[in-house]
């Protein structure tokens, strides 16, 4: 069964994770996200960061989470290959996330980089439960 | 777009009647065939963005308009500045996204054999590509200075000359943009960027002019058969990105906190006269000014290019634009000129003859307005005119429009053969990524002739000259 995949926008990129919880789901849109800039199955888990986020909703929650990814990465000059999400936790108001990301420095010669994303927006972003699974979707912006 | 459910204003111009809850009509520029092959989504947003608080006349669509988020890919919306809103679904995240186009006193035979070394050159010397990073370190205090002056600062630090400044819109810098609102994850994120290219649709191209339209505003502009030029296509890079990040919670809680009506969650936004507002605004303005200034860098950078090559060369300034911005502009609404906050996105600026902001002698021409096309066919400079000033509050095209999603685009195309391809039409090009490559293939795109009839037909500028590519670079 597939965990994540790209879907098409006529100037973007849509990512998409799918997972048995909104933990995994939002872990594989993150895959999906990285894997728009470069060849994920060359980034080796070498460095982690611990990842904090907050927002309003669980939909808002998935951005943040997508968009603190890449402001990490873009100021340690890091990529990412592996997420882990310890919790997502019902705070009032809101929600939290706590969870660590694997990577290491982004080398051109072996990640194979392809194009940058910008930031995730809210265009089309979805978080569902389709029977026994979760979707977390959005377009990220290139 | 189903043409029947709009009312033919004429055979540019076409409207979507108010309906719901819209404030004003949406109206879309465009040949039939351009409209048709418009997404329905784009109608869609349109509506959405004529909803919002504030928004005078008209809600509008440029002819290369097309899917984006918030306003359309072309999208223009000018706010009034009591009741109106700003948003970043009007801007982007690329605030301050433009082109510069560089003149020079070379012409086609004389560099046609050394396009190679030219390109290689650039490819060298200008970073592009996913996170490409620059020789210039900035220290914290010299980052604000940069936010706050943008290409003043750059060019007292020795990137550029005088010349430069007088024609770049907005002569490279706003004042009134404030670092204390731009968060330090932007600016730890802007660390050695400024001079780069980026990846995405940005790129840096030489070609020359092989059509003369208007030989009158050609002259005006210093333009002339067989001149080779040089434009550039980029943004504010991960600064102008996380600025857009940052601001877009902030807005989605303006949005609650002020009850504003949006019909789409990608159009959160704030009341351009509340704190949140204001803040996005004066941080906005730090991209604005940082993207010129990224611009104004590359350009002294290819000018070290030219310097190696053509020693004694003559590369000056034709024009700079930002297609990525909200600006306090007048424009005439029911008969007064009053003050308003033009969102475009996607969109370029095209003011009309005798606008203050136009530098002397171009002033009763109007503006130059760049248009680039896609790698493989023609880029175009046209002017801004009176009818555009009334139309679309003095705007036009940016670019093609994107006709085909990327995901399709590398299924049809791939880098290394396009490059073939490229070459065979006598265009050398040099990429960063070949996937990245493949996404921007010109096949991807809308025949960028057909929008520049549009754009001239419609009145919203005029064509002056068109130019074709003979090399260049990719992120």
């Amino acid at each position: 069964m597939k965990t994540y995949e790209q879907f098409e926008h006529k100037a973007d990129v849509g990512v998409r994770g799918y997972g048995k919880t909104v933990e995994e789901a939002f872990e594989n849109g993150a895959k999906a996200m990285f894997e728009v800039m470069v060849n994920l199955a060359k980034v080796e888990p070498k460095k982690e960061i611990k990842i904090e986020c907050k927002a309003d909703n669980l939909e808002e929650l998935f951005v943040e989470w997508l968009n603190t990814l890449l402001s990490e990465a873009g100021i340690e000059n890091l990529v990412f290959g592996e997420f882990k999400i310890k919790e997502i936790k019902k705070t009032n108001p809101g929600y939290k996330l706590v969870g660590v990301v694997q990577g290491e420095e982004l080398n051109p010669e072996k990640h194979e980089p392809k194009v940058e994303v910008k930031a995730a927006t809210y265009s089309q972003l979805k978080i569902e439960r389709e029977g026994n699974q979760y979707i977390a979707q959005t377009i990220v912006d290139v | 777009m189903e043409i029947k459910n709009l009312r033919k204003i004429n055979d540019y111009q076409w409207e979507i009647p108010k309906t719901g809850k819209m404030l004003v009509p949406g109206i879309i520029f465009g040949d039939q065939k351009l409209v048709e092959e418009m997404d329905e989504k784009v109608k869609e947003q349109v509506q959405n963005v004529a909803s919002l608080p504030g928004i005078l006349k008209a809600s509008l669509a440029m002819p290369d308009c097309h899917w984006g988020y918030g306003l359309p890919i072309g999208g223009v919306a000018a706010m009034d500045q009591n009741e109106g809103v700003i948003t970043v679904g009007g801007i982007g995240f690329d605030s301050g996204c433009g082109l510069r186009t560089l003149k020079t006193d070379l012409t086609l035979d004389e560099i046609k054999s050394k396009i190679k070394e030219l390109v290689d050159s650039l490819f060298e010397t200008v970073p592009c590509g996913l996170g490409s990073r620059g020789k210039i370190i900035l220290s914290k205090k010299e980052t604000d200075d940069l936010l706050k002056e943008g290409t003043k600062w750059v060019l007292k630090n020795g990137y550029g000359v005088k010349d430069d400044l007088e024609y770049i819109e907005d002569n490279g810098s706003f004042e009134g943009a404030n670092p204390d609102y731009v968060s330090e994850r932007a600016k730890k994120r802007e660390r050695g960027q400024v001079g780069t290219l980026g990846s995405g649709n940005h790129y840096e191209e030489i070609q020359y002019i092989d059509e003369i339209y208007d030989k009158e505003a050609a002259q005006k502009f210093g333009l002339f058969k067989n001149q080779i030029l040089v434009s550039i296509h980029c943004g504010s890079r991960a600064l102008g990105h996380q600025i857009g990040t940052d601001y877009l919670k902030v807005l989605a809680k303006a949005s609650r906190k002020y009850h504003i009506p949006i019909n789409d969650r990608e159009l959160v936004c704030a009341p351009i006269n509340s704190k949140e507002g204001q803040r996005y605004f004066m941080a906005n303005l730090c991209a604005l000014n940082y993207s010129y200034a990224n611009r104004q860098v590359i350009v002294h950078l290819t000018r070290e290019c030219f310097k190696k090559i053509f020693p004694g060369a003559k590369v000056e300034t034709l024009w700079d634009l930002t297609h990525n911005s909200a600006r306090w502009e007048k424009h005439e609404i029911n008969g007064e000129f009053k003050k308003v906050l033009v969102h475009r996105k996607g969109a370029t600026r095209a003011f009309g003859p005798g606008r203050e902001e136009l530098p002397e002698n171009y002033r009763m021409v109007g503006q130059p307005v760049l248009i680039g096309g896609t790698m493989g066919t023609c880029s175009f400079v046209l002017k801004g005119t009176e009818v555009g000033m009334n139309l679309a509050f003095g705007s036009a095209s940016h670019g093609a429009g994107r006709a085909m999603s990327r995901t399709k685009a590398k299924k049809i195309w791939w880098g290394q053969s396009l490059l073939e391809e490229l070459k065979q039409k006598g265009i050398y090009a040099r990429a960063a990524s070949f996937s990245g490559f493949a996404e921007e293939a010109p096949g991807a795109y809308k025949d960028v002739t057909q929008v520049i009839e549009a754009v001239d037909k419609a009145g919203l500028a005029k064509k002056v000259v068109r130019m074709k590519p003979l090399g260049v670079i990719k992120g």
